[in-house]
């Protein structure tokens, strides 16, 4: 026993400094937050609430709505787009049914953000293969205008989101049981209503999850709406950005960074409640 | 039966959305025009070229690989003997340890990145190495922390029970039985670990400078500037390849099982 103290420590020590620099660059952020801002220069000035205070004017909390809003947006419809994959994916009969699904749904996660955001620029831009496609049919004379519009960064987004609702929510259906589905059946239940009254209401906890996993992710969201907003549509990311990058006011662009943290770590925290609130439910019918 | 056709002409349409751009970013890519034309008005490798004789690009790719290569292997070192140490033991400050490590899955990047740029700026490292590196290990180590967890649940304890009764040490134990059964884990985790840092944008546009920027970033720069299709081919190969490696991660270690999808 003694001598498994100084072992156990030596691996420790790499995560404790992993911990330690994760910490203080976040700490960065918070310090700078409370800074008062020297135009022209780099270097920050004493002690102030001034960025806060700052933050509320209606430009900023137009950009804050929208943000919320393209957020919300992007999770419903991820979520609408989503079930029926991973369901397809779960109860696939066939291996390679599901060997395809698990391909084609999760590979997009992994070509990184700015592959997936210039493809869409292809397919949604105004010489792009939508709007190329619909002239052909002759369905439109004029290009729809899709980039730069809310439209077009919602349309990316649940893209790009879904792969990973897709992963929560297909461990919710692998984990329902079927012999509660079987049951019903046996006692009458059409497909349809196994669906809605035993599937659907098991899955419920996987179903919030992904919701607010995919709404917390689109609130950070920075290069879908740089490239496809294009200015034009600005998430808090992108205020950010241009703060601290164009205005160089790198106090300010903290505060908005920490923001986007807290409301982050609040809609995790609204989950956490939310899904233990409905399990209990769940488990005292 | 109408009903079976349905659903699954709903998730055939569903998946057509997901994999739509990338049919089209394979299908510009080796379209001789600067314009995206459909049907494609010939084949050409020609952008295949220009984005490989491209210096920006040549460069950030091999800034890339230095900055992949040891975000992900220390990643995988610290991140494994984390793993084993919470799977395994109870100790102070674990709670706090453990949420501090799996905070980057919630940290909006560009919060994440902008804090190591000012730390970076303050230790006077500013958008060296160091700090990519340093950003990147963080960024990447809870998808190996997870993979190396879910491998070591799945070893049987009664193996280095066995091994103990009949006379190893501890450390014995971790070399000669453990370590060997995780593998797969901690390999399957560095491949991810590779991949997400290999393609991680938004927090490198805050960490890297103009000498050493990644891909993402100076194709991101490529597209502010030009409108051909270079950064297709670019991306054309970055998709290939990802999805061999993932490919081939799945043959090797079961990709379901690295990102814990377990379907039955």
């Amino acid at each position: 026993m003694t001598q498994r103290r100084p072992f156990f420590i030596t691996f420790l020590a790499p995560a404790v400094v992993a911990a330690v620099i994760l910490a203080a660059a976040i700490f960065e952020v918070l310090q700078y937050s409370v800074r008062e801002f020297i135009p022209g220069s780099l270097n920050v000035g004493g002690f102030t609430f001034e960025n806060f205070v700052r933050i509320n004017r209606p430009i900023y909390w137009w950009v804050l709505l929208d943000t919320f809003y393209i957020s919300l947006l992007t999770a419903v419809f991820a979520l609408l787009a989503s079930y029926p994959v991973a369901y397809a994916l779960v109860r696939a009969e066939r291996d390679w049914v599901r060997s395809l699904l698990v391909s084609l749904s999760i590979t997009p996660l992994f070509t990184g953000e700015i592959v997936r955001t210039y493809s869409w620029m292809l397919v949604l831009g105004s010489d792009g293969f939508i709007n190329s496609l619909l002239r052909k049919l002759g369905l439109i004379d004029l290009p729809l205008q899709i980039m730069y519009t809310r439209v077009g960064v919602v349309i990316a987004l649940v893209q790009f989101s879904m792969p990973v609702m897709i992963i929560l929510l297909a461990t919710a259906i692998s984990h329902v049981d079927r012999d509660c589905e079987k049951a019903a059946a046996n006692l009458g239940a059409s497909p349809a209503s196994v669906f809605w009254r035993i599937t659907l209401p098991l899955t419920v906890p996987g179903i919030l999850s992904g919701f607010v996993v995919v709404f917390a992710w689109t609130m950070s969201a920075f290069s879908t709406p740089q490239l496809i907003g294009g200015g034009k549509i600005l998430m808090i990311s992108n205020l950010a950005y241009l703060q601290g990058f164009s205005t160089l006011n790198l106090p300010f662009a903290a505060t908005l960074s920490l923001i986007a943290l807290i409301a982050a770590l609040g809609s995790l925290a609204l989950m956490k409640t939310l899904t233990g609130r409905i399990e209990r439910r769940l488990s005292i019918n | 039966m109408l009903r079976r056709v349905s659903f699954w002409s709903l998730v055939a349409v569903i998946l057509t959305y997901m994999t739509l751009p990338t049919i089209v970013v394979l299908m510009t890519s080796v379209n001789p025009t600067e314009i995206l034309a459909f049907p494609p008005l010939g084949f050409s490798l020609k952008w295949y070229g220009k984005a490989l004789t491209y210096p920006d690009f040549q460069v950030a790719f091999k800034n890339g690989l230095i900055v992949t290569g040891f975000a992900s292997t220390l990643a995988v070192a610290i991140g494994s003997s984390f793993a084993f140490l919470i799977y395994h033991y109870d100790f102070t400050g674990r709670r706090l340890l453990e949420g501090v490590l799996w905070s980057p899955l919630i940290i909006p990047h560009f919060t994440l990145g902008f804090g190591f740029l000012l730390l970076g700026g303050m230790l006077d490292l500013n958008q060296g190495y160091v700090m990519i590196v340093a950003a990147h290990t963080v960024l990447v180590m809870p998808f190996v922390t997870r993979a190396v967890y879910v491998s070591l649940a799945n070893v049987d304890p009664n193996l280095g029970r066995a091994a103990a009764n009949l006379g190893a040490s501890p450390l014995h134990v971790l070399t000669r039985i453990t370590l060997p059964l995780i593998v797969p884990g901690m390999a399957g985790g560095w491949l991810v670990a590779a991949i997400l840092s290999l393609t991680e944008f938004t927090a490198s546009l805050y960490v890297t400078g103009s000498r050493t920027q990644t891909l993402p970033v100076s194709m991101y720069n490529y597209i502010r500037e030009y409108a051909d299709p270079t950064v297709s081919a670019v991306s054309a190969m970055l998709i290939i390849a990802t999805t061999l490696i993932m490919l081939l991660a799945d043959r090797l270690f079961g990709l379901r099982r690295v990102l814990a999808i377990d379907t039955h």
